[in-house]
């Protein structure tokens, strides 16, 4: 009788711990609780809303006690989960074309999947699509498909574009019509839940302790070392204000943990903390213009921090609200500030609007350079930006770089291709480092 | 003029890419200005009011090396914006005094701002216009649009323009817009004798000439073709839908005829179609303006469908009034409007039992083979399945 082979006994490698800040865990637990919200929304009588990142009208929403789901937000979940692969590719299988934006298939590809979320709970479907129109074409074709699905409320909120570079009182006067005329009688209607002004405002005071925070937060990049990365990191800060919270005191709660954490990382003169731990040396200090890409998030930061690069300021990190320049929601003139909020989205300000605030962030973060990562599915964000990358070269005099990716597509991360830029990246920066200083001397 | 010599005509302003046409129509007269516009719509009755000439700018098509324009976009993103660049760094559009970019999708959006960096010296304006269709909301926004463009180009002519201005306009347009629903009207009834190679060369000469002389032309056109001895074929009548931006090039839609389809619609250059009925030439002309697009306009991909019911109305309409038997799906590359539409609008189709197809070009697409082949299996299935 032959004795089986003993195979040498190979113990499972272990994964490695990642590091978050205690602010970081909390908005994770928050972002799980929203979703087990979503999850039993039914079976608890409460009905579910849908809307957008850009231009999202929490704390109107709350108003009617809708449980939340931002489908962009569902969509990055799964990209960071390693999910969306699979329902992109589902949703090709069943007609989307190839060219179109992944946040909308893979969004697709969950339903046809079973409608299961990120965390594994299944996700009701929506009682009433909130379409706010902001700053981004996609959305409006992207809750037809979904109302094409479900056949659900749908209510259209058109944030009108600020082709002009400003805010003019009609943009402005439209969306408080559609919101006291449509949006708000829609809600009612679906809800049940008369429309109480005073609550509202209530909300708006809440966040608007929460914006205060965040602002602080993201600011603290002009520190050096930095103590925050204002992309990888600023991804989770910006989570909860986002999100399916802002005018909720647990995002007050959440943003006074944060600005603690950062506040006492400034005083002991601490760099970002990264999944790897505290970062030793920053050694260079970026801009960064477009969304990262979800489906290799970590592996992503991982090639700035281990070279000691730390995102200072980003666009991506105003995509739900430029606050760091101004504006809070104002309690006093709810509907006109919500308006206001909406048409003051990234997305929705023109390009010499986007040129200025990135040119802005280099001379205020004393930032090295710009890096745009170009996303394939957003051309919202996307075209462009060639242009955008001469432009800034040309009022700054600082290095810009270009990479590509995708938002959740596994199949557009190239990470070699990416990598080997960034290090060209970091050599032009040092050697422009050298020649000003050669100059200096000089 | 027979249909030889119009045909003739519309070609060489289509392939004209220096805009020649716009350069005479301007030197005929000291303080002429001509004003750009892209795809989808613009109220070229405001243009016109202010005694300028509306230029429809649909990109370079397949006769222009892109060489500057590529340089600004990924390869990721359509043709249109890149050709377009092209035309205006290489000084083929210096002829324009200024240009308008509406609201069609976010690729369009950002260049008006891009325009806005690159051709500081001209007018720029991002055309908003409403996706909320009540007159009160909707109505009075796109109103105060048309407003401040009406008194940016009064400034641009040093003087405003006045109701009775913008009346006339609506009229001259009024006309310009009956003769090409008189044209497609035509083509339904005689595919054979109003080939959409041609009807569509004739709506391309509408972009560069001035109504008063674009209206003739089409009138002119129709009498002319009407008298042609052509051969009637046995071919599958279809509407070809999704290029209401970039457009085809001219030997795609050859092909598709000669594979053995009659177009007997389309959404080429919808500007000129988008308003579906008379605008009343003596009310108030922006209010008018504004009735007729809330709720006389045509559907695209570019607005919004307020209801579920909306969304295929105007496709199964053009398929119904004109008697076609299937329909083409032929979209530009990453044309997210037309591809995120096409599922919804084939899933309409479907549930009426209608047949389609779907393929995507680009501006410059050269190889014309495989897009033959896959209209010339769709006639044939059709014709099988009628046969049936």
């Amino acid at each position: 009788m032959s004795t089986p082979t003993m195979q040498p006994q190979i113990a499972p490698k272990a994964k490695p711990q990642v590091l978050k800040e205690d602010a970081m865990w909390l908005q994770k637990e928050m972002i799980n609780r929203n979703y087990h919200e979503l999850a039993t929304a039914h079976q608890d009588g409460r009905k579910v809303s849908a809307t957008f990142v850009p231009g999202n009208l929490n704390e109107l929403l709350m108003c009617f006690n809708f449980a939340r789901s931002l489908p962009e937000t569902n969509a990055l979940q799964n990209g960071m989960r390693k999910k969306s692969g699979k329902m992109i590719m589902d949703a090709e299988r069943d007609g989307h074309s190839e060219d179109v934006c992944t946040y909308v298939k893979a969004d697709l590809g969950m339903m046809l999947q079973g409608q299961v979320g990120p965390t594994g709970e299944p996700l009701p479907h929506p009682d009433v699509l909130l379409l706010s129109y902001t700053g981004c074409f996609t959305f409006m074709k992207w809750f037809e498909l979904i109302r094409q699905k479900y056949n659900c409320e749908t209510v259209m909120l058109h944030v009108p574009y600020q082709g002009d570079g400003k805010v003019s009182p009609a943009m402005r006067d439209y969306v408080v019509k559609q919101l006291k005329e449509k949006v708000i009688p829609t809600l009612e209607k679906v809800s049940g839940v008369k429309f109480d002004i005073d609550r509202l405002r209530q909300y708006m005071r809440e966040s608007v302790k929460a914006e205060e925070n965040l602002v602080r937060v993201l600011q603290s990049a002009k520190n050096r070392p930095s103590p925050i990365d204002g992309y990888f990191g600023a991804v989770y800060y910006i989570g909860p204000i986002f999100t399916a919270f802002r005018g909720m005191p647990e995002a007050t709660r959440y943003y006074d943990t944060l600005w603690s954490e950062v506040e006492q990382r400034i005083r002991e003169k601490k760099g970002p903390v990264t999944p790897e731990g505290e970062m030793a040396e920053e050694k260079y200090r970026l801009v960064v213009e477009g969304p990262p890409n979800w489906t290799s998030f970590r592996d992503f930061w991982k090639m700035f921090y281990d070279e000691g690069a730390v995102i200072v300021a980003s666009t991506y990190a105003k995509v739900g609200g430029v606050y760091d320049f101004g504006f809070r929601h104002d309690a006093e003139r709810p509907l006109e500030s919500l308006a206001e909020y909406c048409l003051g989205c990234y997305t929705n300000l023109n390009f010499p609007q986007r040129i200025d605030m990135i040119c802005k962030y280099l001379d205020e973060y004393q930032a090295d350079g710009l890096l745009i990562n170009s996303i394939k599915s957003c051309n919202s964000f996307s075209a462009g930006q060639l242009l955008m990358l001469r432009e800034v070269e040309k009022r700054t005099g600082k290095p810009a770089a270009f990479i590509e990716s995708d938002l959740v597509d596994p199949r557009y991360f190239s990470a070699a291709n990416i990598k080997n830029r960034l290090e060209s990246y970091f050599q032009m920066i040092k050697q422009k480092r050298v020649a000003q200083a050669a100059a200096g001397v000089h | 003029m027979n249909v030889k010599e119009i045909v003739a005509r519309c070609e060489a302003l289509f392939e004209d890419l220096r805009f020649n046409a716009v350069q005479q129509w301007k030197a005929a007269l000291p303080g002429r200005k001509a004003i750009g516009y892209m795809p989808v719509y613009v109220p070229h009755e405001i243009i016109h009011a202010a005694g300028f000439l509306p230029v429809g700018i649909f990109g370079g098509g397949d006769q222009i090396e892109v060489i500057q324009g590529d340089a600004y976009y990924q390869s990721y993103i359509c043709r249109i914006p890149r050709s377009t660049v092209e035309l205006g760094l290489s000084g083929r559009l210096d002829c324009l005094d200024g240009m308008l970019f509406p609201s069609v999708c976010d690729v369009i959006r950002n260049l008006s701002g891009m325009w806005q960096i690159m051709f500081k010296d001209k007018y720029v304006r991002y055309i908003d216009v409403p996706q909320n269709y009540d007159d009160a909301i909707g109505g009075t926004f796109y109103i105060s649009e048309m407003q401040h463009l009406r008194d940016d180009l009064g400034a641009l002519r040093g003087q405003p323009i006045t109701d009775a201005e913008l009346n006339a306009s609506i009229a001259v347009y009024n006309e310009n817009r009956k003769a090409i629903r008189d044209l497609y009207s035509y083509r339904a009834q005689k595919p054979w004798q109003a080939p959409t190679s041609e009807v569509y060369l004739l709506l391309r000469a509408g972009c560069v000439l001035p109504p008063e002389e674009h209206t003739p032309l089409v009138r002119a056109y129709i009498a002319a073709a009407d008298v042609e001895k052509r051969a009637r074929r046995d071919n599958a009548r279809v509407v070809m839908t999704g290029s209401f931006c970039e457009q085809p090039p001219l030997g795609l839609i050859k092909s598709i005829e000669m594979s053995g389809c009659y177009v007997v619609d389309d959404e080429f250059m919808l500007a000129f179609r988008w308003l579906m009925d008379e605008v009343p030439a003596d009310g108030n002309p922006l209010e008018e303006l504004s009735k007729a697009f809330l709720h006389r306009s045509a559907q695209s991909a570019s607005k919004y469908d307020d209801k579920k019911e909306d969304k295929g109305r105007y496709l199964l309409h053009q398929v119904k009034s004109r008697g076609a038997e299937g329909v083409i799906f032929a979209a530009p590359s990453f044309c997210d409007p037309a591809l995120l539409e096409r599922p919804m609008l084939q899933e309409v189709l479907a549930k009426q039992k209608i047949p389609y197809t779907a393929f995507k070009y680009a501006e410059n697409t050269g190889q014309m083979a495989p897009i033959r082949e896959q209209a010339g299996t769709f006639a044939d299935s059709i014709k099988l399945w009628s046969a049936a």
